[in-house]
Formats: C-alpha cells, structure tokens, sequence
C-alpha cells in the first residue's frame, strides 16, 4: 500500500469516529433513546464547556476542572507510590533466588485480589480521608510493577550474573549496572499497566470514600439524572486515560531506544 | 512476537518463573532443612500470626476496626453454613461468566475481522484508541441510569471491559497466523466465513485462550469493584455491608474469601490454557 492510500485511510478512520458521533447525535435527537440515558452530544459538549469554564460566563461553573484537577493528581501520586515501592520491593525481592523462593508464592496469591476489595478494610483501618484512598491506589497499582520487577530480575542472563561474580560486583552495582537494565522493559510495562489500575481504582475510591474528584461528580450526576454533567465526566476520563497512556507509550520508546539496534 | 503489545508483555509478566531452589545461594541457606513444598507457606503463616497478634492487642485496647483471623474464620463458616457465602459467591461468579461471554463474543467477532481486513482495521483504529482507554468503572454511574441495579448493570460493564483486551489479543493473534494457510484457504477458494472458521480460528486457539485467561481475571476483578462501588449483590456488596455494620470479622473473611476465589479460578484457568496449548502445539 503506499502513503497516499494509508493517508487516505487514516482520514477514513476519523471518518468513522464522526460516524458514530452523528449516530449518537441522530439516535438522542430522534428520541430512539431516552434523553435520560443518553444525552444529545451538543448538550454533554454544553455541560463540558460550562463545567471546564471555557465557555466564559455563568457563575458555579468550571468545577469539573477542579474535579479533574483533584482526579489526576490522586491517580498520579498514587501510580509515582506504587511505581517507586513496586521497583525497591522488587530489586529487594528479585535479586535474591532464595528470597524469591520464599515471597513469590504469596505474591501469585495475592496478584488476583482486586484492589478495590481493600477498600472497606482501608476504610475501617484509617477511616474517609484522602490518605486512605491514595494508600489503595498505591497498592492497587504497585502489583504490576512489583511483579514486573521481580520477573525482569529472575530473567536476567545467568552469564551477567558470572561475569558480576568474576568481577566482584558489590550487590548494589549488580543491581544498579545489571538487574535494573535489565529488567527495565518489564518495568515500563508493568508501570503502564499500573497507571490505568491508579486511574481505575482513584475513581471507584472517590465514588466509596466521597472524596471529590470526578469519581464522585459522575456518581451524584447520575443519582440527579443529570446525564450531560455524567457524560462530561465519562468523556473526561476517557480522555485522562487516552493522554496517560499515549504520554508513557512515547516515553517508553525513548527510554528503550538503546535495546533496538 | 510483537513485544511492545503491553497486554501480551503482561500476560508474559504474570507467567510464574521456574523455581530457582538449585541455585547456590538457596544452598548456602540457613533454612536447608525445610522442603521445597512447605516454604510457600511460611510467609502467609507468619503474616497471619503477626496479624492475630496486632489484632488481639488492638481489640483488648478497645479497637472495633479489625478482627483477628480466627474471628474471621469462625464468621467465614457462619456464612458458609447459612448459605449466604454461596448465594453472593454464585452471583459474582455467574454475573462474571455471562459478562465475559458477551464481551468475549462480540470481542473475538470484531477481532476477526479487523485481523483478517487491514482495510477494516484501518478504518477502526482511531474509534478504538478513543474509546479503549475509557475505564470501565466510568460506566458504573451510567449503567445504573440505563439498567438500574441488579445482573444487568454489571453484566453491561464486565462485557465492556472484557470486550477490548480480547479485541486486541485476537486481532494480533489473527494478524500472526502463518501466511501460507491464508494462501491455501484462497487457492481452495474458500469464502470469507469458511476462511474465518475453518482456518483462521483453529489457527489462533492457544493464543485464545491466553486471551480468555486474562478475560478471565477482568471480569472477576470488574465484577467486585462494581459491587463494591454500586450494585447491591454479590461478594463485593456483602463485604462492603459487613464493615458498614461493623463486623470486621466477617469483612476480613469476604476479604480472604475472594482471595481464594480469584486464586481459584486463575488458577484452574491456567491449567486449561496450558492443556489447550499443549493439545494445540503451542504458539513460538
């Protein structure tokens, strides 16, 4: 195929997302649906711009900034935790065959446990508050990274690990010259994996714990049957997501750069 | 293998390492004399004994916040004898199953055909990576609106967020099915449903099971969550109640409980997608 023709369906890709837009339109404007349940796109985009002030009038209005604001620093507070505990805990874990031996069983168990099943034990261990819902993001999120560590460490080739012992690499150096290279790839990975769990689970913290952020704002928009202000926070999320994940996918591929030859 | 997919790079993350106890370090330890079989329990062990302790000393210090495991268990085989802990435990688990299956279904039919059409996949690609990233919990407010609470709000939200990941696996797995038996299906002149079900999904059965495994951990995972967060059913909601009405004991043993689960079911569905594998021929 040649580029004129990958341009050409790179343009007929957007053309099928307007697609499903002017679906949505046609389907909540032509009553198919309840409005109830789905809002007309010209009216979430209202409820976007007034709630996101851009529209530039109005008072009490701009508060889903705020929301968002508050959303996305838990999310990433929460995955910075994680990312830095998952990656101590698993050096400390996976740089010792016999330590390994000894943990990782506990850790298999513990890796299907949902992370917002920790919540009501979060909640009658520190009560409602902002610390409480940032701890179970953290765990939450630390698992990929924590096990990513751990399996980037156990791969490492049992050759570097002769040549450390010939050379009489300190512990630390073996960790900081060999484990860590090595296993950065699982890492990465893992720490993608880890921030759409933040996000996921700061979300279903604010709708428990009613701590203010868009998790919550969804939730009462939807007790209210305000369902513009609910699909302006859905649309927001996607978007968190979206933007998150594309910024660690570039960062990815330059912190990897070096592996390709 | 395209090693950048992240869901595959997970799945290779989560894969258990081979046990390294011949390596001299695990020689050279003090703890020689214990078998290989009993070391993964020694930590859980000794975790839940320091947890009785703590628990014990915070109880006898006037703390109602925890209990210790031993209440916990005597509370589990309450619940397990008046019925209870089945009842929430089978709707988790059958609410789970049906949402995989529709997400499941309409996952590996997109997943086909965006795998076997590059054009179709093209076409797609900007619509996914707009409404892939979007987490499913986002949905919970919005299907309580359209469902109300009850099987088919959560069923809708485990369906969407089983649907992409198996989307994903199976049009790259469908992407890497060896070209000569596509070219073999054309000289045969086989039509596109012949091609789809004669050649093409035999050829990416092991890698769909990989796919149904992780599928498998979301939707126990999405199901808890949405009923933690919202829906008043199952083991996610019977937990959220219990330490609502302050009974830690029996919060801690929903708790362990759906630890087991979890583990249960992960684990069973490993041993199938290795038997699948193995009856297959497994992929590279």
């Amino acid at each position: 195929m040649n580029d004129s023709r990958i341009g050409l369906y790179r343009f007929g890709s957007l053309g099928v997302l307007l697609a499903l837009v002017a679906l949505w339109w046609i389907a909540s404007n032509a009553g198919w649906v309840s409005r109830v349940f789905l809002p007309t796109p010209q009216a979430t985009f209202a409820s976007l711009l007034e709630g996101l002030n851009l529209s530039g009038s109005g008072e009490g209005s701009g508060e889903l900034l705020g929301f968002t604001r508050a959303t996305v620093g838990r999310m990433i507070e929460g995955w910075l935790l994680a990312s830095l505990f998952g990656v101590l805990l698993g050096a400390a874990i996976g740089v010792s065959p016999s330590v390994r031996a000894w943990i990782q069983p506990t850790l298999e168990f513990i890796r299907p446990l949902p992370a917002s099943a920790l919540l009501p034990l979060a909640i009658s261990i520190f009560g409602l508050n902002p610390g409480m819902v940032l701890f179970v993001v953290a765990f939450g999120a630390m698992w990929p990274v924590l096990l990513a560590t751990v399996h980037g460490f156990a791969a490492v080739e049992p050759r570097l690990a002769e040549v450390a012992r010939c050379l009489q690499m300190s512990r630390a150096a073996y960790i900081w010259k060999m484990g860590l290279p090595n296993a950065m790839p699982d890492i990465l990975a893992g720490m993608r994996l880890a921030l759409t769990i933040a996000l996921i689970v700061a979300v279903v913290g604010e709708m428990i714990a009613s701590q203010s952020g868009l998790g919550q704002a969804i939730l009462l928009a939807a007790r209210a049957f305000r369902a513009s202000d609910l699909f302006a926070g859905i649309v927001l999320l996607g978007l968190i997501g979206f933007v998150s994940n594309a910024l660690l996918a570039l960062a990815e591929q330059r912190l990897l750069r070096w592996q390709r030859p | 293998m395209n090693r950048h997919t992240p869901s595959l790079r997970a799945l290779r993350v989560a894969s258990p390492t081979p046990s390294p106890g011949a390596t001299p370090a695990a020689r050279r330890s003090r703890f020689r004399g214990v078998p290989g079989k009993v070391r993964p329990f020694v930590l859980p062990l000794l975790l839940l004994a320091l947890f009785e302790w703590y628990a014990r000393r915070a109880a006898a210090l006037g703390s109602d916040a925890l209990a210790p495991p031993s209440a916990a268990a005597k509370a589990f085989v309450g619940a397990a004898m008046d019925g209870s802990l089945w009842l929430a435990t089978g709707f988790t688990l059958g609410t789970a199953a049906l949402g995989l299956l529709l997400g499941a279904v309409l996952g590996i039919a997109l997943g086909l055909v965006l795998g076997l059409s590059r054009r179709a996949a093209q076409l797609g690609s900007v619509s996914i990576e707009v409404l892939r990233p979007v987490p499913s919990v986002a949905l919970i407010p919005l299907a309580m609106l359209g469902f109300g609470f009850g099987v088919r709000m959560e069923l809708a939200i485990v369906a969407f967020a089983t649907f992409w990941p198996l989307l994903v696996l199976v049009q790259s797995a469908v992407q890497q099915v060896e070209p000569r038996l596509l070219e073999v299906s054309r000289v045969l002149g086989l039509s596109a449903r012949e091609r789809a079900f004669k050649i093409v999904l035999p050829a990416i059965v092991p890698r769909l099971f990989v796919a149904l495994r992780l599928g498998v951990a979301v939707a126990l995972v999405v199901a808890v969550t949405v009923e933690i967060a919202a829906n008043p059913n199952g083991m996610g909601y019977a937990m959220m109640i219990a330490q609502q009405s302050f009974d830690p004991a029996l919060m801690l043993a929903w708790l362990g409980w759906i630890g087991i689960v979890g583990f249960a079911v992960n684990a069973g569905m490993l041993v199938l997608q290795r038997a699948v594998s193995r009856r297959m021929g497994a992929p590279s």
